[in-house]
């Protein structure tokens, strides 16, 4: 019996365990769900890493080991031909650094060929800047490579179906692939040159590239920090090259140089090859001279000019076939706008499908917001699906940008917001907005040796600083200033602002850095993009008065200024970016003859998944409220459906309860079965050992408890929890319970105003009688005593009269006298067709208050009716009697008689169905004298000849 | 006692309530403006409220002290904007504002709305107050109502005390942030009320959270706590990048969305999204909330 898996035990046992399954469960969903959501994903196809050797150089008899990896989508064969991808990396990566972009392209169904450039990483050969001759022909070997390959669809023999992608120097690539082979099918070059030669040696009066100023701090980044100093720009921009190379969109390779792997700083670099001279690196002999004697003077020769043209697509552009998706940022102080716009032109003057995107990132902005680098992937894979892929529609011509709009709060990142137009504009805009500069003639001093030097941006600082003009700054004396009047409307300007100046120098010549700031109403000016346009006037008068006009072209921004904002147009003898002039100068600026001419073009936003969002938000307000409509009218009805008849065989019974049962969901029954009315007039007590049910009779009672089976009609109304009819019964069931801050009176009070009832039907005065607390009602229940804190509770049960009074334990802290007032005070209540249920362990309460009793043990009525009538059915009596020794053997000798350990001075004897007279007839014959025969009519003993002696147990069946 | 009471129980029921006592109307139970002042009488209540007035002087008081140590101050948005809470009344607002955001008011939500139900069930007045009877439901609704009340006015509280404090100490001068230019006074106020707005619509989260817990525990501390400390545990999930998308489901995700409402043009994408994450999972909780406070036996 003693067996730990009794049937009770499992049975009880059972719902908390299937409840710690379900609970387990569901963990368990959200743990998967959760794994399932971070997972990376699992890779659609296999890569294959080798070492090729191609052939290429001016004669194509010239080897060289180019390190690659060729990802092949799963299910590609010779019977299911993939088109391929040609992914190029940008200046100073390996094929490493384009490895994301080659899985989501391989992932889109391409088999996607990476390889590291000759010069860099573990490839062999020399940089030789997108050299036709050299980095162009190891492309042209790799489409060989790929034809031979037989899961690679071909267009003809030998002519594979290949698109080629890459950013900054591998988007020169493409565009040159593109023009020397025409087997590529189509590219897609982001962020790169038109014209290498003008992208280091800008003139923005459109001089000639030998007059340009040489933008120093890019190419020594290029140079310098590849091929010396070891470590490149890392500090700068503090992001780690494998992870997320600084400055290109994300479908894009990095830009060059990602940092910290310049040519010759990649670990294991083959050593073969590589030059004696220090000051080259793996720069190839004729690319490093050009440099060095570029670096030297801040002036470009004809020659150096020449071997940067011939990395250029400038002058192959008419030989670009393949359909073109060109791709360029915003913040780029490197390859600005204007290169893209100058390779948009050139390939589509033959017809060839050309599509222009600008985003917000670049060399200096890095891949922009998400929504930027979201865009660029979709034009990406939009151009190859159609072009390369031959799915779906002909992409189109229209032209895409985006602005940046502000800060994310949460990422802290930029936000853009993209605009698409049915045609590319170009430059120019397709309208302008003029506004007038003023300010007077200034002179400004050209520093010796360029130093200090204005900052205007900081190459990989990041798009930040570019942003909010935190790093750009001028030097008091070494520029001059006009402004504007604030502007009346705001303006988008989107395109090349144009601007006239006059200069004069005492030399004939300037080097000029002319800058357009937005500035702000408080005075803060930002430099948008930090995008400046260097000028080197020649042939200038020595004053103002006689200098002409010349009209700068300023770099192509994308930016917004505010109504209220000004520009102000400044010229700056110096920046850190380009190479002054060393000599000390002074010059004088002037304005020109016009005011500044700015491009606006009309555009229109391209929704984005914000609009989604709201209205998902504007969805899910009316669904709660939709929600909440058909749950209150499903209460309703079902409220109104609810039985609100009167049960005509109780009508005027305060409480009748049937077949009452209640098992508590871990099994346990602590009614198995009540039955019992109370009538008007009566005090009935409900009397059991602790653990029989009462209180949880009383809680069902209430309308606390939920009663597994069986019904409670309070004056015929079926009672449930809730029911309208609670409102006629005043209890206290399982102690008072009070709002401890608050006083007697106020405690009564609040639990009047709580049941929204008439304030003069609570009868107060009647109810604090009762609870006699004296002045003790003003403070704070808190501080009440246990006896206190009952009377009160009686008081609060009594507030409004309610016609069935329902106490648990009332007398429970009561002193004598309290409780034979509350006695009386309670046989006073059953009048006038009110009942009382008491509820107690205490016989004598019960015996001396109530008129009726209800005797529950283990969840059962063991007897019920008048107090008089339980009490008359025991069978005891005492008998006082002069010996009693004697009589204990007489009576003992009778059959069936018993006599009671109990009895105190007297003997308390079990009849057991003897007549008393028979009893007394045989003591006396025996000779023992008797004084008194009373008949046990005490509670005790009915109670524990009901109950039985033994009441352990009773509450833990 | 019985003579002058013989038809207070007897009359019939008023009209539409049967079988009720008179005068008893189960809509007319617990009106709220009872619940109001049973709240109000509370000295968690009032040492809450006065805790929001009291905050921002103290910090006014702190900032008297402050000397021209400038490095302390940190960097990033947090030490712009403590270097910004001294331009003006609107700015100081918006940093005491900041300040209180992430912990202070969470824990004062958690606590109107983890204690409410809780508490009765600790004193014990839980069940008469069910015995009166008022429904279960109303009883809820009135009780999260005057909760969510007492949150709503300890936000206002606080920030209008640090608007008048500050605006007398500092004068009335636009808002500035370092990610904006600076928002006239009249659009300032304007900006600082969408960021009270948007930040009781995230704490709803919180309040769902605490109410809910409320509603399933009889100890207030518990309830209380237990909000405060998923929502912490929210919060540290929340710095793991790693977690990726997941972190976008934490109720905590979105809290700070509020700044893009300082820059111009105002960015509303985060709080949208914030909006829809707190109002679903208030939605859910308060859902459970109702649906198991109606079925379960009241115990305490």
């Amino acid at each position: 019996m003693r067996s730990p898996l009794s049937a009770a035990r499992i049975r009880r046992a059972l719902p908390t365990g299937r409840r710690a399954v379900a609970a387990s469960a569901a963990v368990a969903l959200l743990a998967g769900l959760v794994v399932w959501a971070v997972w990376p994903d699992r890779p659609g196809f296999r890569t294959e890493s080798a070492m090729l050797t191609v052939r290429s150089g001016p004669d194509g008899d010239e080897p060289v080991d180019l390190d690659t990896t060729f990802y092949l989508p799963d299910g590609a064969s010779a019977d299911r031909k993939v088109p391929a991808v040609l992914l190029a990396h940008g200046f100073g990566g390996t094929k490493e650094s384009v490895r994301a972009d080659a899985e989501d392209l391989a992932g889109r169904g391409y088999a996607v060929l990476a390889w590291t450039a000759r010069g860099f990483g573990r490839s062999g050969g020399q940089i030789h800047l997108d050299n036709p001759d050299y980095e162009v022909r190891d492309g042209q070997r790799l489409l060989d490579w790929l034809a031979a390959r037989p899961e690679i669809r071909t267009d003809a023999e030998g002519d594979p179906r290949v698109g080629v992608v890459g950013g900054s120097y591998g988007g020169g690539l493409a565009l040159l692939l593109a023009a020397q082979d025409q087997r590529v099918d189509a590219i897609v070059p982001m962020i790169t040159w038109n014209d290498l030669a003008r992208s280091f040696l800008p003139e923005s009066t459109g001089g000639e590239t030998t007059r340009g100023v040489f933008k120093s701090g890019w190419a020594g980044i290029f140079f310098g920090g590849g091929g010396n100093t070891g470590s490149g720009p890392a500090g700068l921009s503090g992001n780690t090259a494998a992870e997320q190379p600084e400055g290109a969109p994300a479908s894009a390779g990095p830009p060059s140089p990602a940092p910290g792997q310049g040519p010759g700083t990649a670990p294991g670099a083959p050593t073969t090859g590589a030059i004696g001279d220090p000051s080259c690196g793996r720069f190839a002999a004729d690319v490093c001279a050009a440099y060095l004697r570029i670096a030297a003077t801040g002036r470009a020769d004809q020659a150096a000019v020449d071997l940067l043209r011939r990395s250029s697509p400038a002058g192959v552009l008419d030989r670009i076939a393949a359909p073109t998706l060109l791709v360029q940022g915003a913040a780029d102080t490197l390859f600005p706008l204007t290169e893209a716009d100058a390779n948009a032109r050139g390939i589509a003057a033959n017809g060839t499908p050309v599509r222009v995107a600008w985003f917000t990132g670049g060399h200096d902005g890095g891949s922009g917001p998400r929504s930027d680098s979201d865009r660029v992937k979709f034009l990406t894979a939009q151009w190859l699906d159609h072009y390369v892929a031959g799915e779906g529609a002909a992409p189109g011509d229209d032209f895409t940008f985006s602005r940046i709009a502000g800060f994310d709060a949460m990422d802290r990142g930029l936000v853009a917001t993209g605009y698409r137009r049915t045609d590319y504009p170009g430059l120019a805009g397709d309208a302008r907005r003029e506004v007038a500069l003023a300010g007077p003639p200034q002179p400004v001093a050209n520093p010796p040796g360029g130093n200090p030097a204005a900052i205007s941006s900081l190459p990989f600082a990041g798009s930040l600083s570019s942003l909010l003009g935190g790093v750009a700054g001028d030097i008091p004396g070494q520029h001059a200033r006009f402004e504007s009047e604030p502007l009346t409307e705001a303006v988008d300007v989107v395109g090349s602002p144009t601007v006239r100046i006059r200069a004069a120098s005492a030399t004939g010549e300037a080097v000029v850095f002319v800058k357009l700031y937005d500035v702000d109403p408080q005075g803060g000016a930002t430099l948008p993009s930090g995008l400046v346009a260097p000028v080197r006037l020649t042939g200038l008068p020595e004053t103002v008065d006689a200098a002409q006009p010349v009209t700068v072209t300023l770099p192509a921004i994308v930016h917004r200024v505010e109504a209220g904002h000004r520009l102000r147009l400044v010229v700056a003898t110096s920046d850190q970016a380009y190479t002054t002039p060393t000599a000390p100068t002074v010059y004088t600026v002037a304005a020109g003859d016009a005011p500044v001419s700015l491009p606006t073009v009309t555009a229109t936003p391209i929704p984005t998944e914000a609009a989604l969002w709201r209205w998902v938000l504007a969805g899910l307000l009316a669904a709660i409220v939709v929600g909440l409509v058909v749950v209150v009218a499903v209460v309703r009805r079902r409220h109104r459906r609810q039985d609100s008849s009167i049960h005509p065989g109780y009508a005027g019974t305060p409480l009748a309860v049937r077949n009452l049962r209640k098992a508590y969901a871990d099994g346990f029954v602590a009614v198995s079965n009540v039955d019992f009315e109370v009538h008007p007039g009566q005090v009935v007590g409900l009397l059991g050992p602790n653990g029989a049910g009462k209180t949880t009779t009383l809680r069902v009672l209430m309308g606390l408890t939920q009663p597994t089976a069986g019904e409670i009609y309070v004056f015929g109304h079926r009672l449930v929890p809730g029911s309208p009819v609670l409102s006629r019964i005043g209890s206290l069931v399982e102690g008072p319970g009070f709002l401890p801050h608050l006083s007697g009176l106020d405690n009564l009070r609040a639990y009047w105003r709580a049941t929204g009832r008439p304030w003069e039907d609570a009868h107060f005065d009647q109810a604090l009688e009762i609870a006699g607390l004296g002045d003790s009602v003003h403070r704070k229940t808190r501080k009440y005593s246990h006896g206190m804190r009952q009377r009160l509770a009686i008081a609060q049960a009594m507030l409004g009269l309610p016609e069935l009074l329902v106490l648990d334990e009332p007398t429970d802290g009561l002193d004598p006298p309290q409780i034979a007032e509350m006695r009386r005070v309670l046989q006073r209540y059953a009048t006038d067709g009110r009942a009382v249920l008491v509820s107690s362990h205490l016989l004598a309460e019960v015996e001396q208050t109530c008129t009726h009793a209800v005797v529950v043990n283990k969840g059962r009525i063991v007897a019920s009716g008048p107090v008089e009538e339980i009490v008359g059915e025991s069978p005891s009596v005492l008998f006082d009697v002069s010996d009693p020794d004697a009589a204990r053997e007489v009576l003992d000798r009778l059959e069936g008689v018993r006599v009671l350990p109990d009895g105190e001075g007297g003997l308390v004897v079990d009849t057991n169905g003897t007549a008393r007279s028979e009893v007394v007839a045989e003591l006396v014959r025996a000779g023992v004298g008797v004084d008194r025969v009373v008949p046990r009519r005490r509670l005790e003993d009915a109670f524990l000849a009901l109950v039985g002696e033994n009441s352990r147990g009773s509450g833990d069946r | 006692m019985g003579e002058s009471s013989s038809s207070a129980g007897t009359r019939p029921a008023a009209a539409g309530t049967v079988g009720a006592a008179a005068g008893y109307r189960p809509s007319a139970t617990l009106p709220f403006w009872v619940e109001f002042r049973r709240q109000a009488s509370r000295r968690r209540t009032q040492l809450a409220l006065g805790f929001m007035v009291l905050l921002p002087l103290i910090i006014l008081i702190a900032f008297q002290f402050e000397t021209n140590n400038e490095e302390e101050n940190g960097g990033g948005e947090f030490g712009s904007l403590i270097d910004l809470a001294t331009t003006g009344g609107l700015n100081f607002t918006l940093f005491s504002i900041f300040v209180s955001a992430s912990f202070l008011l969470v824990v004062v939500v958690a606590l109107f709305c983890g204690d409410t139900v809780a508490s009765e069930a600790s004193w014990g007045s839980l069940r008469y107050l069910l015995a009166v009877p008022v429904p279960r439901a109303r009883l809820l609704a009135v009780k999260l109502l005057v909760a969510l009340s007492y949150s709503a006015l300890a936000l206002l509280l606080l920030a209008g005390t640090a608007l008048l404090a500050g605006t007398l100490r500092y004068g009335w001068s636009p808002l500035r942030s370092t990610v904006a230019a600076q928002i006239e006074p009249g659009e300032g106020v304007l900006r600082l009320l969408g960021v009270l707005g948007y930040l009781a619509v995230v704490l709803l989260a919180v309040a769902g959270l605490a109410f809910l817990l409320s509603v399933v525990t009889d100890a207030a501390l518990g309830a209380v706590g237990g909000a405060v400390l998923l929502w912490i545990l929210s919060s540290i999930l929340d710095q793991i990048t790693a977690l990726g998308v997941v972190r976008d489901f934490l109720p905590t995700h979105y809290s700070t969305a509020w700044l893009g409402l300082l820059s111009t043009p105002v960015q509303t994408d985060d709080l949208v999204r914030g909006a829809i994450s707190a109002i679903s999972y208030a939605t859910l909780f308060w859902g459970l909330a109702f649906w198991r406070f109606t079925r379960k036996d009241i115990t305490s």
